[in-house]
């Protein structure tokens, strides 16, 4: 159980965003504490990615705040929220395909020389260092990242992550390109850096892909926050009521439960 | 995070390439692959010589493969080139320019006029440093031309193509407005050895002793590299390969320059040198040189600059370059500085080697420069192309030209013969790479 007792590590405060004349975040508020995993589940147009891209600095709020360590904090752009230890898993990936795995782990953080050159001996050792404790079996670390497998392309994604001494990390629809093993080890790898202290926002559609690696459930339906429960306290069918029905365990009825299935 | 160990065995990552009673036709690319070298450039190369050779043999006389011919397509090249490695970055960036040949005659106007009108009046005729002021206006304004028109692309958000297609209309305009049109002629003595010409040189000694230099800094380079890898225990490229490449590189290095070195000052201008009846060799013209400078200088830009990263990494994801934290829209502006930069360097040579200026300098260059990076592998989708293969293009296409013009070919089919080359090496390229995504 996480102690919960100290100050949240982020804290998203009546998060406001809309594109256009579509509310797709309505006064959403989210935390997060150091060594936790809180679960971000909903269905496709939530609002759970919009949510997040405004703490990864992705897209700006209309309006709310956003506190890391307590601190309010202005992220206007990625490079904002990196700089504040808050490293983001797209969905996408976002790799630049056409370069290696090496670059990819330190595109715009590149490691250079005392003359300014790019140095790419030691981009790759720290990248071969990183992949032996993700990925052991990962190899290709001189071919463009497009030729690799869904599954390598996320290990580089998630060690482009975790190599900068993240604290918050954002993880969008992680397992959803994986196998079964892959998924198993990037589980590992999350219960690992919750461990080392890490605060993880999980993003999926899939209750069944977060339930296990979550500590605590953030639901959101139709871009506002139906409730976040602790994990122990709820089932899987009562989140999936909150997810399609936005009824809290409380008020869902066994009538209700059963017309999930 | 921690670091941690990780075994020897972990780090000894790239399959060795099997032993040679292993290796059949198929494996050709793994023995490539295991020696590190590119194959698309191996297959511009081999498409170059094919051409050379072919060319030797139908010309009358065979006078294609004659140190005169080589002499003068290195100098046609040059300009084509110098510019064609600036426009590799831009089309990289899934940007166009075409307004380069129309800045050119604005830049190169701008440049005649300095060096014509301005400057014999402020510090007097042929003045010592004359070429200098010339050449660092024309950068200047080349490259703030570059950045006025980059900017509009990267901040305001109009397409490239439609802010240099503008470009195009607007420069051509101001060349022929500065001088109403009339053609500005001599230029400085100094100057015009930016040109090349038969003073444009730096004769025979020094081009053996610059190629003997760049044998020099290949097998430096190859040394640092095996260096550097050493530190980290990453795996070699095989020695073999290391002592085939150099042997190749140095080898053809001066070769090229004892061929070239051939090329002897005529008898006249021999016997006005007070020389007469002696070879003298006329060595590297400066405007091949200042190709092979600005070649090495935005290689090593592209590959070994943050900068050049960031230029590559917009290319193949937008999105990802910007969330990974990369200034795009700098970059962006910096790309097209950089390419007004070199046209004004080309431009100066283009003047130079005229010894004039007119309005219509540099008309239909754009294409040239654009088909160059193409057929030099630049792939339009963004994120691919090398400047070594927009050098090679630019000196695919001028060999075309060269050799067509030694055949008597008329103008009109040497543009359809150009023309489907173009397409042709693109469709080629598209192929291979087709198949080796498979």
């Amino acid at each position: 159980m996480t102690d919960r007792s100290g100050r949240p590590l982020a804290e998203l405060r009546d998060i406001r965003v809309a594109f256009g004349g579509v509310h797709a975040v309505q006064d959403v508020t989210v935390d997060l504490y150091p060594g936790e995993v809180v679960g971000l589940v909903g269905g496709n147009g939530a609002g759970k990615t919009t949510l997040i891209r405004t703490l990864s600095g992705a897209h700006p709020a209309d309006s709310g705040q956003i506190l890391i360590d307590g601190e309010p904090v202005t992220i206007s752009h990625p490079r904002d929220a990196k700089a504040l230890g808050v490293e983001t898993i797209y969905q996408n990936l976002a790799l630049a395909d056409n370069i290696d795995a090496p670059g990819n782990v330190f595109l715009g953080r590149e490691l250079t020389t005392r003359f300014g050159n790019l140095d790419d001996s030691a981009m790759e050792d720290a990248t071969r260092k990183l992949m032996g404790r993700l990925n052991p079996k990962f190899q290709n670390f001189v071919v463009p990242v497009a030729s690799l497998s869904g599954g390598q392309r996320q290990s580089v994604a998630i060690a482009r992550a975790v190599h900068f001494n993240a604290r918050i990390l954002i993880m969008d629809e992680p397992t959803a390109a994986l196998g079964p093993a892959e998924t198993r080890q990037v589980g590992d790898l999350i219960k690992q850096l919750r461990e080392e202290g890490l605060g993880i926002f999980l993003i999926s559609h899939d209750i069944h892909d977060v339930y296990d690696l979550s500590d605590r459930i953030s639901v959101m339906l139709q871009g506002k926050l139906v409730g976040t429960v602790n994990k122990t306290d709820v089932t899987t069918d009562e989140v999936l009521a909150m997810i399609i029905l936005g009824k809290l365990p409380g008020e869902v009825t066994q009538k209700d439960l059963a017309e999930l299935h | 995070m921690a670091e941690t160990k990780v075994s020897a065995a972990e780090r000894e990552p790239e399959a060795q390439p099997a032993p040679p009673e292993e290796r059949g036709k198929r494996s050709l690319r793994e023995l490539f692959r295991s020696a590190e070298v590119d194959t698309r450039l191996l297959g511009m190369l081999a498409a170059l010589a094919i051409i050379w050779i072919l060319f030797q043999i139908i010309t009358p006389n065979h006078t294609f493969l004659t140190p005169r011919n080589m002499w003068n397509l290195s100098v046609q090249t040059a300009v084509v080139a110098i510019m064609a490695t600036g426009m590799v970055l831009i089309i990289v960036t899934r940007n166009i320019d075409l307004s380069v040949g129309a800045v050119m005659a604005a830049v190169g106007m701008a440049m005649a006029i300095v060096q014509h009108d301005w400057l014999p009046e402020w510090i007097g005729l042929d003045h010592p440093l004359t070429w200098v002021i010339t050449v660092a206006v024309g950068l200047v304004l080349g490259a703030a031309i570059g950045a006025f028109q980059g900017t509009i692309v990267a901040y305001v958000g109009v397409p490239s193509f439609i802010v240099t297609l503008g470009g195009f209309l607007v420069w051509r305009g101001v060349a022929w407005w500065m001088a109403s049109g009339q053609t500005i002629a001599p230029m400085d003595t100094l100057f015009r050895k930016l040109g090349g010409g038969s003073t444009g040189t730096v004769g025979g000694t020094w081009s053996w002793i610059l190629g003997i230099a760049a044998c020099a800094g290949i097998v430096m380079l190859q040394f640092s590299k095996r260096r550097q890898r050493n530190r980290y225990g990453f795996r070699q490229r095989p020695m073999w390969a290391e002592v085939t490449i150099a042997v190749i590189g140095c080898g053809a290095v001066l070769l090229l320059v004892g061929f070239l070195n051939r090329y002897y000052l005529p008898p006249a201008l021999a016997a006005q040198a007070g020389k007469a009846g002696q070879n003298i060799s006329l060595g590297l013209a400066y405007p091949v040189l200042i190709a092979i400078g600005v070649g090495i200088v935005m290689t090593f830009i592209a590959t070994r600059r943050r900068f050049g990263r960031s230029v590559y990494a917009i290319g193949g994801n937008p999105e990802a370059a910007e969330l990974a934290g990369i200034k795009t829209r700098r970059t962006i502006v910096r790309t097209f500085t950089l390419m007004g930069l070199l046209v004004g360097l080309a431009a100066a040579v283009q003047i130079a080697r005229l010894n004039a200026a007119v309005s219509s300098l540099g008309t239909g260059m754009e294409l040239n420069v654009i088909a160059a990076a193409v057929i030099g592998g630049t792939s339009f989708a963004g994120g691919v192309g090398t400047i070594v293969g927009a050098l090679l293009g630019a000196l695919i296409m001028q060999s075309l030209v060269s050799g067509m013009v030694l055949l008597g070919i008329e103008a009109p089919l040497q543009d359809i013969v150009v023309g489907i080359v173009l397409v042709l090496a693109v469709t080629l390229d598209t192929i291979f790479r087709r198949r080796a995504a498979r």
